[in-house]
């Protein structure tokens, strides 16, 4: 247990991450209306990007534009002064992929609203149900 | 990369994210919405991911905010949770 | 349910937490993500493709297959919103007219649309009234948005950016116009049919320029090859093609935003909306 501190100092954004991920999972699961379950899906999606891209960081580091002169021609690069570009690919991907998901979705919403006039997910429910 | 800006902007995501699942009105709900796609922003910029920066800005705080609210006033605007 | 969540929730961040003693220290330089591929990547990109954006030449040269097919999920996007949420046929109904000089309120009957003027403005039930200050100062913003958004995809290569970005912003500069004005403003500058041909030649100028790597002899997405036809050494056409293939991305995410705020906000109907 005495080692738990020091873990937990060390750790810290690890554990942010994956409180603000639950928060995400739990809007999905447990909310009743139809826009805030697309809130926690947006929320649980920008939180993975986040952990992808803190994976990529690196101490004392700058931004991935590789400083050159002109007509200087090509020298060495030192690696421990660029941040990891290989998750910002991936994560601009994942961006993309989350607005056109959302873009869908809430034309989804609706045409649900026009036909059942609610967008409560039990109302829904009952409304689907055979009487 | 300083640690120090890094957490008080991650508490300030994490209050945010929960007040966007909280709040009973859809508008209210948008605008956190947009705020906390804004936190986000400025999160990755501290982690020096500056192309991931500037497209959560202008899709998130801005194209996406855009399209919630005109969702919104397409359906209603109160919800019962 | 809420009961249900609060336990699933529980136990799956438990089993995370529990995950992460495992993992690297935050800003380890030589933590697994940064040792195998990106180093290569780090190093070989300003002498293979003379871009000094990394995150651009990556993103366009050497996975440009996934770049490739991001592009037509915005495109599948745009057309599943097009296809849910249009209607064609509309029944007729009573519209409100009010002219703005007088504030004489119109009730036309039957569904005829009357043609558009500057001097009537629709009332129905999303009515905003007139307002002079925001139509004058949107109309004089949206060319220097639209001048912003084109610095963006041009400057793809040295600076952040690229052609996502600057497309969005393109997007998002018709989308004010439809905000301040009316939306049949933005129909007028940017009428359907073109918004929908637009999404599908920023695809096909991404495809096409595979394909004329594959004609000239090359693998697909092979931008090398392109120096026969570009008249300029390999390195170079390298970067041409990263630049070609940018401004195939930024049309179609230009007309896939202004597609979608289209048939959202109009909920179909693309008169008059919001």
């Amino acid at each position: 247990m005495s080692d738990l501190i020091p873990m937990l100092v060390a750790k810290y954004n690890y554990w942010l991450y994956i409180v603000l991920m639950m928060i995400g999972l739990y809007a999905m699961i447990a909310k009743n209306n139809l826009i805030k379950k697309l809130v926690g899906m947006n929320i649980f999606q920008t939180s993975i990007i986040l952990f992808y891209v803190s994976i990529g960081c690196k101490k004392g580091a700058g931004i991935p534009i590789i400083q050159h002169g002109l007509n200087t021609g090509h020298h060495a690069v030192d690696l421990s002064q660029y941040v990891n570009p290989l998750p910002h690919v991936l994560m601009l991907t994942a961006i993309v992929v989350s607005v056109s998901t959302f873009g869908v979705a809430l034309a989804l919403a609706i045409k649900i609203y026009q036909k059942y006039k609610t967008l409560e997910e039990d109302e829904i429910l009952a409304r689907l149900r055979p009487r | 990369m300083i640690w120090q800006l890094d957490l008080a902007i991650l508490t300030l995501v994490i209050f945010t994210a929960i007040a966007a699942i909280s709040v009973k009105d859809l508008l209210s709900c948008a605008i956190l919405f947009g705020a906390y796609s804004f936190l986000m922003c400025l999160l990755w910029a501290i982690m020096a991911a500056v192309d991931v920066a500037f497209t959560e800005a202008s899709v998130g705080a801005g194209v996406s905010t855009v399209f919630f609210v005109a969702a919104v006033f397409h359906t209603t605007r109160r919800t019962r949770d | 349910m809420k009961a249900a969540g609060l336990i699933i929730v529980l136990l799956t961040g438990g089993l995370l937490l529990y995950a992460t003693q495992d993992f690297p220290p935050w800003g380890a330089p030589d933590s697994p993500a940064s040792t195998h591929v990106s180093p290569r990547y780090l190093q070989k990109a300003m002498e293979e493709t003379a871009v000094p954006n990394v995150v651009t030449a990556i993103l366009a040269d050497y996975r440009g297959f996934d770049t490739m097919f991001e592009t037509t999920v915005i495109f599948c996007a745009g057309i599943g919103c097009f296809l849910l949420l249009r209607i064609f046929r509309q029944k007729p109904e009573d519209r409100y007219y009010r002219h703005i000089a007088t504030e004489i309120t119109l009730h036309i009957k039957g569904g005829k649309i009357p043609e558009k003027s500057r001097e009537f403005e629709r009332i129905d039930t999303l009515w905003t009234p007139y307002d002079l200050i925001i139509k004058t100062m949107c109309r004089i913003l949206v060319p220097f948005i639209q001048l912003f958004a084109l610095y963006v995809i041009a400057h793809g290569h040295h600076s952040p950016g690229g052609g996502f970005q600057g497309g969005v912003i393109l997007g998002a500069s018709i989308i004010l116009l439809a905000i301040s004005h009316n939306m049949r403003t933005a129909i007028a500058r940017i009428s359907e049919r073109i918004d929908n041909l637009l999404m599908a030649v920023g695809v096909f100028i991404y495809a096409g320029i595979g394909a004329v790597c594959v004609i000239l002899g090359a693998r697909f997405l092979d931008y090398g090859n392109l120096s026969v036809v570009l008249f300029v050494d390999k390195i170079m056409a390298r970067s041409h093609g990263i630049f070609g293939v940018e401004i195939g991305v930024g049309i179609t995410v230009m007309a896939v935003m202004i597609s979608i705020y289209n048939n959202l906000a109009s909920a179909g109907k693309q008169d008059e909306g919001l």
